[in-house]
């Protein structure tokens, strides 16, 4: 398992240096003068100026000079400053990651809670009527865009319910229940798809498992319904779920940027967002970074869980 | 069929005629027979139908501000009016020319990419699978709605580059789906006949490779067009897609939001829009996969 592990994190070097490098030239492919950007678009400054702006911020370098300042910079933690605050890009960052993280966390864990149940009942009670209602639903859940299922959370809320929570963010920490009133809408709104995602997936890979010759076995010998279910089906299951499971931290990590968006929650895809809207390059450049390494790292979790529960996957 | 008896071999040549019209048939029949298939196909025709006959069904001009501004839905106004006095209506089918081209040209793009990059990655292997497989896990490594934001950032605003976004970001999946299948079906007998008979490569690829690596493609492409349509609605809501005031479902709805309160209708009906075309290709998605694979057929 140790050598799997590190044979894991030895490959993923180079994927780190290919996502540093496309985040690199998608920044320089900004249309515009980047120092027009960052003077302001009405500024007028002088040929003289712009050159001395040039060489400032080390622009006047070739390419390639600029990347490896860059990636020198970012492995002692420096992802360059602002240009709208003036901040740290790394401080801005830890700032905004636990209100994305905890928005995440929240709703990946009321997904599972719903759909792992109504994916077992839907794959015991297989082409019944019960099953095609969660098929239906599951479908809708995936085709709702979350921003309209936000919009009308807010709507019932603020309208029918007479009932807003307070608009200036919280920390969990600060307050636990007015946080848990904060993201109560946010979370509604980022799970429906996932609930739909996780519980098709429990749905065929249980299934697929219930139709294999080891549950034959079982059920021969005499074991319940349930004892084949929790004691032998349900292990085997789980291993593709997990690796979906994987997988929605990237729809997480998107759908942040729209439903922080919506409820005015200062995280890391409002940071994003907010850094594209003011042309705030270095901060758009860290925090896409840093979404990607987090989606990496978390990858790579999921494939040693998953090499753990199925070891014929480190023996390859 | 006259065609076919005067090639020669006759008969044998017949014989392909039947068997590939049989085939579809029998495919065109477990689709309509599916009931979710069947629902999907409806939905999407409903969805092309409405697209192209646009000027022909809806009421108004989607541009025009022929009313009071946020007028409730009436018989004049079936979805009401938005902030500028336009009806919500005749905007919701135009929009839908919008999702439509999103759709069929960011999937396009990402098929044209994808798919042709796979089929040669998987037909030549070496060194071009190597680093074309890295650059795949590379763009893997970014969760897709914020590759699509930051591009369509980048490029500025407008149909076009979301089309464009939507299309790089979606590529790596269908390279992945085409290269698959594609090493498995250079290892058949039929392949390396064709090798043996003198067939170029490209013919091979065309002729002996594509139509057996088309089944995956088309699923994904179905279930892609309606995330396409979904990223595009994302886009256009956050102001970085389609701009006012060519009428797009996520840009009524990102404007609506503001007058939500006092007219819900300006919000509602987009997204009931959206959510009916993108649950429409599911479907259909849904429904392909279970025909498409006999192993499906049973679950």
């Amino acid at each position: 398992m140790g050598r799997y592990i590190l044979r894991r994190i030895v490959l993923l070097i180079p994927t780190l240096i290919g996502i540093s490098i496309l985040v690199f030239a998608l920044m320089r492919f900004l249309p515009g003068d980047v120092v027009q950007v960052l003077v302001g678009a009405e500024a007028q400054i002088t040929p003289e100026q712009r050159a001395t702006l040039y060489r400032m911020f080390g622009l006047d370098a070739p390419i390639y000079v600029q990347y490896l300042r860059w990636v020198g910079a970012l492995l002692q933690g420096d992802m360059g400053t602002s240009l709208r605050t003036s901040q740290p890009v790394t401080s801005i960052i830890a700032g905004r990651m636990p209100i994305t993280f905890e928005l995440a966390l929240f709703s990946a864990l009321l997904s599972w809670i719903i759909a792992i149940p109504l994916g077992m009942l839907s794959a015991v009670r297989r082409n019944s009527l019960m099953d095609l209602l969660t098929h239906v639903l599951g479908l809708i859940g995936l085709s709702l865009p979350n921003f309209w299922l936000a919009a009308m959370f807010l709507l019932i809320t603020s309208v029918i319910l007479r009932w807003q929570p307070q608009a200036e963010w919280v920390s969990f920490l600060q307050d636990p229940w007015t946080n848990m009133q904060q993201v109560l809408l946010p979370v509604l709104s980022l799970s429906a798809a996932l609930v739909a995602v996780v519980m098709r997936m429990v749905r065929s890979s249980l299934l697929e498992v219930l139709g294999q010759d080891y549950i034959r076995t079982a059920r021969a010998k005499g074991l319940s319904s349930t004892a084949i279910l929790f004691g032998h089906a349900l292990k085997n299951a789980a291993i593709p779920v997990i690796t979906v499971m994987g997988v929605q931290v990237g729809y997480l990590l998107g759908g942040a940027v729209v439903i922080e968006q919506i409820f005015g929650m200062p995280g890391i895809g409002w940071t994003v967002l907010n850094g594209i809207y003011q042309r705030d390059y270095p901060l758009v450049q860290g925090a896409v970074f840093f979404i990607a390494i987090i989606f990496v790292l978390i990858n790579l979790l999921v494939d040693v869980l998953y090499a753990y529960l199925d070891p014929r996957i480190r023996y390859k | 069929m006259h065609n076919a008896t005067v090639t020669t071999p006759a008969l044998g040549s017949t014989w392909v005629l039947k068997k590939q019209r049989g085939r579809f048939a029998e495919f065109a029949i477990h689709l309509v027979r599916h009931p979710i298939g069947a629902a999907g196909i409806v939905l999407v025709l409903l969805l092309i139908f409405v697209a192209i006959a646009a000027p022909l069904v809806s009421p108004y001009d989607p541009l025009a501000q022929p009313s009071k501004r946020l007028l409730e839905p009436s018989v004049q106004h079936l979805f009401g009016t938005d902030e500028f006095g336009r009806d919500i209506f005749s905007r919701i089918i135009f929009g839908s020319r919008v999702s439509l081209q999103v759709g069929i040209i960011s999937v396009g793009i990402a098929l044209l990419i994808g798919a042709s990059l796979g089929l040669v990655s998987g037909f030549y292997m070496g060194l071009f699978d190597t680093l074309l497989m890295r650059v795949i896990d590379i763009m893997f490594a970014f969760p897709g709605v914020i590759l699509i934001i930051a591009i369509a950032g980048v490029l500025g605003p407008s149909t076009t580059t979301a089309m464009i976004a939507i299309g790089i970001v979606y590529s790596p999946i269908f390279a992945r789906i085409a290269r698959g299948p594609t090493l498995s079906v250079m290892q058949q007998q039929y392949v390396e006949g064709a090798q043996a008979i003198g067939a170029g490569q490209l013919r091979i690829m065309a002729r002996y490779v594509l139509p057996n690596i088309a089944a995956p493609l088309i699923v994904q492409a179905t279930l892609s067009f309606s995330t396409a349509i979904l990223s595009e609605a994302t886009l256009s809501f956050l102001g970085l897609g389609t701009q006012p005031p060519d009428p797009s479902w996520g840009t009524m709805l990102g404007a609506g939001r503001k007058y939500m309160e006092l007219a819900p209708w300006v919000a509602i009906y987009p997204g009931l829009a959206i959510m009916f075309a993108v649950l429409g290709l599911n479907l259909l998605g849904d429904a392909l996969r279970d025909v498409l694979d006999p192993r499906l057929r049973q679950l």
